[in-house]
């Protein structure tokens, strides 16, 4: 849990300088910040307005996920929608039903924006903003309430107003008694849906003006600058937050290193891998993999992981590497070719570095890690084998989903 | 009886054509050499075990009020890491007929984002297989293929709900063929990466059929793999099952299904807390089943509308999506309408068979024009001749409901809830005085739909909720 603290301050601290914590905490709204390239897209800030109207304490909050708030009732469409807009990398605006430190649920308007880096165009943050919908539209439980709109009340309208069948008067009171059969048991008379005003509206798009604002000021002052839209289209090696999130939860020491680009780089590194060689995240993304190996690896598992590569073969080898401390370790590493789901093109890239030709159906090549001598079994029962492979195919569906032709919006 | 030339899908290495299947059982004279899971080759086999922890998770999370703490992004659950490791070693071992993640598969671009893959390894095997499309229920026949005669190098492991209520893994057990062990194996001819099977009570022999027990284990598969893009499907026969012994398909797609974004609207709560909704806005009518007191409560409010389908010869497919927290359910009706030949040449070419993954919007194409020509348009032309019509839907939504209120009333536990008796004891007074006074039934009998109402707590309750839902909905029209 400390590297994760840790990750989270430097999740701000890259970006901007200090006062913007300061600069956050004088907007009045209710706001949480997450980073997804953090695993477990975690909230690195919470505002004081919804430390307030959560009930929550910053500490109980900070490195969770915002699916902590939800509960039984918060709709399951909604928190479909989110997490699509999420791996989509684009805004949302939902009615979202939330609850309280004590267990009380509340409806309010949900409003998801993103913040890009200006040169690498990458989705940085996630910025939520919650206005809790007071205007509410009283809907009844028995079969009227649309998703969408408003149209409980009609059921009303349609008995007091001209009625096609025989209705007796008595039978409108007996309506109430019966619609309200179907209440909470819990006695929390908490609505089906609920719509916000256009007022509530307003407010959260100018929280989120505001808030754009003070975190492209203060990261003016570091230089890497952020901004509201995708100003630069992602480069090559880019790694969208979505697959970032998928990847974060993979336990196992693994990269992915990109063939395609010149003298193959990683381009991810897992939390594990970075524990097991004792390196940061910025020394190793984009280099090659070679700075694991030493004056002791033999070069004849090195040709055979070549091999491998070249003839788009999964292998197990057992090779010795060394970590940032110069310690070595028996490294029981197994890869893979990881397609992407655009089939077989007809376009391969030569690599002039490693005198390879990866076709393009190839998107990356994982790389698992295990060190020999740990325990062989994990907590679960789980052998060695069987981890390295369950990484291997959470990558592959994370990989061949994520290159359907849904991934992050150009816009 | 209705017969339609199918081609079939082969879902196991060892599924042959019945006159073959016979002549090779009269050839066989101990263990037939497949290691498969039949009495010939069970004595000793060992299988991974996965037990699942049998908890009603709705009802930790329903009123905590102090939050549980719980890990940021919950990593890859067990289940999640134990199916993808063990079906990579599958991918590895060779035994899968292509490779599916080298199908090209693209999102049709379009409001849905119907998802339409290029598979031309499926449907090699040509040769068609007679299959009565006019049965939901037909029973078990043992010549034709069944999961006994899977090899067991295709069976991942087995599925069993743990005895001391913690979730436990034996790397290898043995195959305790006295406790009818559930399990859990590929398919051969993937339509997804993770394509599996989840057999229950393999070696009972059970025909393709839905049953409580049955059900509640797919659901808890789907809430243990705690992943929401794993989801179960179930086919009934007349809805394009390809093998009449009971199994859900399961596999990986980290995308939305079309199904899954199409607006609802509420129909009903019953009285255990499930919520009933109806597609809107989407080329199938059907419903969608939410919520519950408990795991088990949503498990039985389905399996008792399934029941109801299945005698009524009403072919319908199922959806478990959402971890187990949405459940879609499709009665369709497209086999009876090819038998007749109500179905456009267009479209029969196509040889898409709608089955649940179709329904849901993924589409497994044979042929390269139709996946180049994929549309949304297409996909929903299709899509809505599998539908019921309007009319017929909302007659199996009678059927239904009425089939749900009397589970629900079953399990209400009110002793004098008779049916019939007009001075039994209601649950709460509201319903006495609706019930009592006259106006009630002459609003509800004026709805040709509605059924003729006992009197009688949750059963009377949710028949008239439903009534007033028809009522309603009739005079918006």
């Amino acid at each position: 849990m400390d590297s994760q603290l840790g990750l989270i301050e430097q999740s701000f601290n890259n970006r901007y300088t200090l006062w913007v914590h300061e600069a956050l905490d004088e907007l009045p709204d209710s706001f949480t910040i997450t980073d997804p390239s953090i695993s477990g897209h975690p909230i690195v800030f919470a505002s004081r307005g919804f430390l307030k109207m959560s009930g929550f304490s910053r500490a109980e909050i900070i490195g969770r996920n915002g699916r902590m708030f939800q509960g039984p009732r918060t709709n399951r469409r909604t928190i479909m929608e989110i997490r699509e807009a999420i791996r989509e990398e684009r805004p949302i605006e939902v009615n979202l039903l939330n609850y309280k430190k004590d267990g009380t649920p509340f409806w309010m308007l949900f409003k998801m924006s993103l913040v890009f880096g200006k040169e690498d165009g990458r989705a940085t943050h996630f910025v939520a903003v919650q206005v809790p919908i007071v205007s509410r539209k009283h809907m009844r439980n028995s079969g009227m309430s649309y998703s969408e709109d408003g149209g409980g009340s009609r059921l009303r309208e349609i008995v007091f107003g001209s009625c096609r069948r025989e209705v007796c008067s008595d039978s409108l009171l007996d309506l109430d008694r019966v619609l309200a059969l179907d209440s909470d048991d819990t006695g929390l008379e908490i609505e089906d849906s609920c719509e916000a005003s256009d007022l509530e509206k307003r407010k959260a798009a100018t929280a989120i003006d505001n808030i754009l604002s003070v975190l492209t000021h203060y990261s003016q002052l570091t230089g890497r600058l952020v901004c509201g839209k995708r100003c630069s289209l992602p480069g090559m090696g880019f790694i969208s937050s979505s697959l970032y999130i998928s990847l974060g939860r993979i336990k196992q020491s693994f990269v992915l290193i990109d063939p395609h680009l010149p003298d193959m780089p990683m381009v991810y590194a897992s939390d594990a891998f970075l524990k097991l060689t004792g390196y940061d995240r910025n020394e190793v993304v984009g280099q090659n993999c070679r700075f694991l190996n030493g004056v002791d690896t033999d070069t004849t598992v090195l040709y055979q992981i070549k091999e491998s590569i070249q003839t788009e073969q999964a292998c197990t080898v057992r090779i010795l590497n060394y970590r940032k401390d110069k310690s070595s370790f028996w490294n029981l590493l197994h890869i893979s070719p990881i397609r992407n789901a655009s089939g077989k093109q007809l376009a391969s890239t030569f690599n002039s570095t490693s005198f390879t030709i990866c076709p393009v159906e190839i998107a990356y090549f994982a790389a698992v890690h295990t060190e020999e001598g740990c325990r062989n079994q994990d907590r679960h029962g789980l052998s060695l084998e069987m981890r390295q492979l369950s990484a291997i195919g959470a990558i592959k569906v994370a990989v061949r989903s994520l290159s359907m032709g849904a991934g992050p919006s150009k816009s | 009886m209705l017969r339609i030339k199918r081609v079939p899908t082969v879902v196991s290495n060892y599924q042959k054509e019945e006159t073959e299947e016979a002549a090779a059982a009269a050839r066989r004279v101990s263990g037939c050499g497949r290691n498969c899971l039949n009495k010939c080759c069970i004595q000793g086999a060992k299988l991974p075990l996965y037990a699942f922890k049998r908890v009603n998770k709705f009802k930790t999370e329903m009123g905590v009020h102090g939050h549980e703490v719980r890990e940021p992004e919950p990593p890859v659950a067990f289940l999640d890491s134990l199916v993808l490791g063990e079906w990579e070693d599958r991918v590895q071992r060779g035994l899968f007929r292509y490779d599916v993640t080298a199908c090209e598969t693209r999102v049709i671009p379009g409001q849905y984002g119907f998802i339409a893959q290029l598979n031309e390894g499926r449907h090699l095997k040509k040769r068609p297989t007679e299959f009565r499309v006019d049965k939901v229920l037909q029973p078990f026949d043992g010549n034709k293929f069944n999961f006994t005669k899977v090899g067991q190098e295709e069976v991942l492991f087995q599925f069993e709900a743990s005895e001391d209520g913690e979730v436990q893994f034996h790397p290898s057990a043995p195959i305790d063929v006295e406790n009818s062990p559930s399990v859990v194996a590929i398919n051969v001819s993937p339509i997804e990466y993770g394509h599996v099977l989840l057999i229950p009570r393999v070696l009972e022999c059970l025909p393709q059929r839905i049953d409580r027990d049955s059900f509640l284990l797919a659901l808890y598969m789907a809430a243990e793999a705690g992943n929401p893009y794993f989801r179960l499907g179930y086919n009934s026969l007349g809805a394009f099952a390809t093998i009449n012994h009971l199994h859900f398909q399961a596999y990986y797609m980290a995308l939305p299904f079309p199904i899954e974004k199409a607006p609802t609207k509420k129909i009903i709560s019953t009285g255990s807390g499930v919520k009933i909704s109806e597609l809107l806005n989407y080329p199938v009518r059907g419903l969608v089943f939410e919520g519950g007191n408990s795991l088990e409560d949503l498990s039985n409010t389905v399996s008792d509308a399934c029941i109801c389908l299945q005698e009524n010869n009403i072919p319908y497919n199922v959806l478990i999506a959402d971890c187990g927290k949405r459940i879609f359910l499709l009665p369709q009706c497209y086999a009876e309408k090819q038998a007749l030949g109500e179905v456009s040449s267009e479209l029969l070419d196509t040889q898409v068979n709608p089955a649940v993954w179709e329904i849901s919007g993924h589409m497994v194409l044979k042929r390269k024009k139709d996946y180049e020509e994929a549309s949304e348009e297409n996909a929903w032309r299709l899509l809505a001749e599998v539908s019921l019509s309007e009319e017929r839907y909302q007659e199996v939504n009678a059927l239904i409901f009425e089939a749900i209120a009397r589970g629900d009333d079953a399990n209400g536990g009110v002793a004098e809830s008779v049916i019939g008796e007009a001075d039994a004891k209601p649950k709460s007074g509201g319903e006495v005085d609706a019930i009592n006074k006259n106006s009630c039934p002459a609003m509800v009998s004026g709805t040709p739909e509605c059924l003729v109402l006992h009197s009688g707590s949750r059963y009377c309750g949710l028949m008239i909720r439903y009534c007033f839902y028809k009522l309603a909905s009739a005079m918006t029209y």
